[in-house]
């Protein structure tokens, strides 16, 4: 079977500060810079030994000025994953470790970097006198930004199965439970409770403000290198077991004509991440699931069969997704909603710090980590990291 | 000529390419006009140069009956535009039709913002005309 499993680990993660969004000092490319050095102090390795960078979202930081500021030796690989914003992030690991496996690079970098204050916010939107493609269908009904759009996918969602808010607010209040030991978490010192979750405005019915992850400024990074080499570095390596990417049949038919509507674009993605991964989702001890909008969360984790549909509101309770007791310890850094916003990025050098015993809410013996990044965006994709007990 | 959102949303035009034209055209002599293949009758929303059900890149049109079912909703309240600082909220309706192949479409649902919106419910298409410069959307009410 052609595989990626133990064949790459990573081998040191970075970031900066994490800022509200617009209260970066430092420019956006600064930014990145100092998630990758601080990912290379990590690993022991020196920056001029990276030999290729990945990345996701149209991230602005290009690759060839990224190897020119850092004076990069050789550049072998430069690789963006396309579309699907968040949901790129899992994918641009695996692309990373696919190039780090089969000899077309050495030592890659998967990065990302925000500062919103420089660029457009992602929040707001239509911000031009006219729109064609499929935004002329969608932009002047009001429907502009991400949260309307996928608003309409968890809407059904919840109809198809009859659930209610209790699953939305527990996966919120988990996220900013977990921030609450996290000392880099944006919203670390701002508890939120059900009382100011139920109480809090809506944005665009089914989700209230707390449903919607944060705006923010910063950047984050991971060194990925053959698994033999990370097993000789500063830092506990951690494997890839295995990655998958994509979404559905026809999911990105245009104006919300996908056949299977009410998905998080991951029922065809999960069972090849799993098959590569060589585990079963009982085996998974800890996940971070990209918070666009908890509803996503929830379709995300029913889809990746961590629990059925049906049994959403007895299984996602926030005694459930609190680590370290929780049956599905969810989000332990905080993740988009109260750790950082980096696009998601965050999430897997939280899965990492899991298997490095690292974590401000650590699982105990976490062998098993799974990043499910994007959804109900196209392309979706999911990552599943192992300790060296799993390789 | 009152409309259901304020004016000063981005105004739609036709793809430079032409693909959504019939679409646009029709809306504005009140036709509802969607892709049907004229090679195999498969039905198709939004426009493509291809037909996704036989491959034919001869995908034609036609003016369609404006009914169909909610599928899903939204409510907005955020206003996520300057020309929504005061119009929220309004509702945003997934509209069904099963008599062209159960595609779908995006429109206001007209009537009180704040109403029950119910998914399944039957509606019909109105066509809401903007001047200076002219367009059409499709919108919708229950009927």
């Amino acid at each position: 079977m052609r595989t990626l499993r133990g064949r790459v680990a990573v081998a040191g993660i970075g970031e900066t500060t994490y800022y509200r969004h617009g209260k970066s000092p430092d420019a956006e490319f600064t930014l990145a810079l100092k998630a990758i050095l601080r990912a290379c102090e990590d690993a022991g390795i020196s920056p001029r030994d990276v030999d290729g960078f990945a990345s996701y979202s149209n991230d602005r930081n290009d690759p060839s000025r990224l190897a020119a500021a850092l004076g990069i030796r050789e550049l072998r690989f430069a690789n963006m994953q396309w579309g699907g914003g968040g949901g790129g992030g899992a994918a641009a690991v695996g692309n990373a470790a696919a190039a780090v496996a089969t000899g077309m690079a050495d030592c890659v970098v998967v990065f990302r970097a925000l500062a919103q204050g420089q660029f457009a916010r992602f929040g707001l939107g239509g911000q031009t006198a006219t729109v064609s493609g499929e935004q002329a269908f969608t932009f002047p009904y009001g429907m502009i930004s991400p949260g309307q759009r996928y608003a309409m996918r968890a809407m059904r969602f919840l109809h198809d199965h009859g659930i209610g808010r209790d699953p939305l607010r527990a996966i919120a209040l988990a996220s900013y439970q977990h921030a609450q030991t996290n000392p880099r978490a944006v919203m670390h010192g701002r508890p939120l409770t059900a009382e100011m979750y139920d109480a809090s405005r809506w944005i665009v019915e089914p989700f209230r403000l707390f449903d919607c992850c944060l705006e923010n400024d910063g950047a984050a990074a991971l060194l990925l290198v053959p698994a033999e080499r990370a097993r000789d570095l500063r830092s506990r390596p951690v494997y890839v077991l295995g990655v998958a990417q994509g979404s559905e049949h026809r999911n990105g038919a245009p104006v919300h004509n996908a056949p299977l509507y009410a998905t998080s674009s991951f029922t065809t993605v999960a069972p090849h991440l799993y098959e590569m991964a060589g585990v079963t989702p009982g085996d998974v001890d800890v996940v971070q699931s990209y918070e666009n909008f908890t509803g996503g969360v929830l379709m995300s984790l029913v889809e990746h069969g961590l629990f059925s549909a049906e049994d959403a509101t007895e299984v996602c309770t926030l005694d459930n997704l609190l680590a370290p007791k929780g049956r599905l310890p969810l989000n332990t850094s905080g993740g988009n909603l109260a750790e950082c916003y980096m696009h998601g990025l965050e999430l897997q050098l939280e899965a990492v710090r899991q298997l490095r015993g690292e974590s401000t809410s650590q699982v105990p013996d976490a062998e098993v980590s799974m990043v499910c990044a994007g959804p109900m965006v196209t392309p979706v994709s999911s990552v599943i990291f192992g300790a060296e007990s799993t390789v | 000529m009152s409309t259901y959102l304020p004016p000063g949303l981005p105004r739609p035009v036709p793809q430079p390419d032409g693909l959504d034209a019939p679409y646009w055209e029709g809306a504005q002599r009140g036709e509802l006009r969607v892709q049907r293949c004229r090679a195999c009758r498969a039905w198709q929303w939004g426009p493509e140069w291809i037909c996704h059900a036989c491959l034919s890149l001869d995908p034609g049109w036609e003016t369609i009956e404006g009914r169909g079912a909610i599928y899903s909703w939204e409510r907005s309240w955020h206003p996520v535009h300057p020309a929504l600082k005061d119009a929220g909220p309004y509702v945003v309706v997934l509209v069904e039709l099963p008599h062209a192949g159960n595609i779908r479409m995006i429109g206001n649902l007209l009537g009180d913002p704040r109403q029950d919106v119910v998914i399944g419910a039957p509606v019909e298409a109105v066509f809401e005309h903007h001047a200076d410069p002219t367009y059409t959307l499709v919108q919708w009410r229950r009927t």
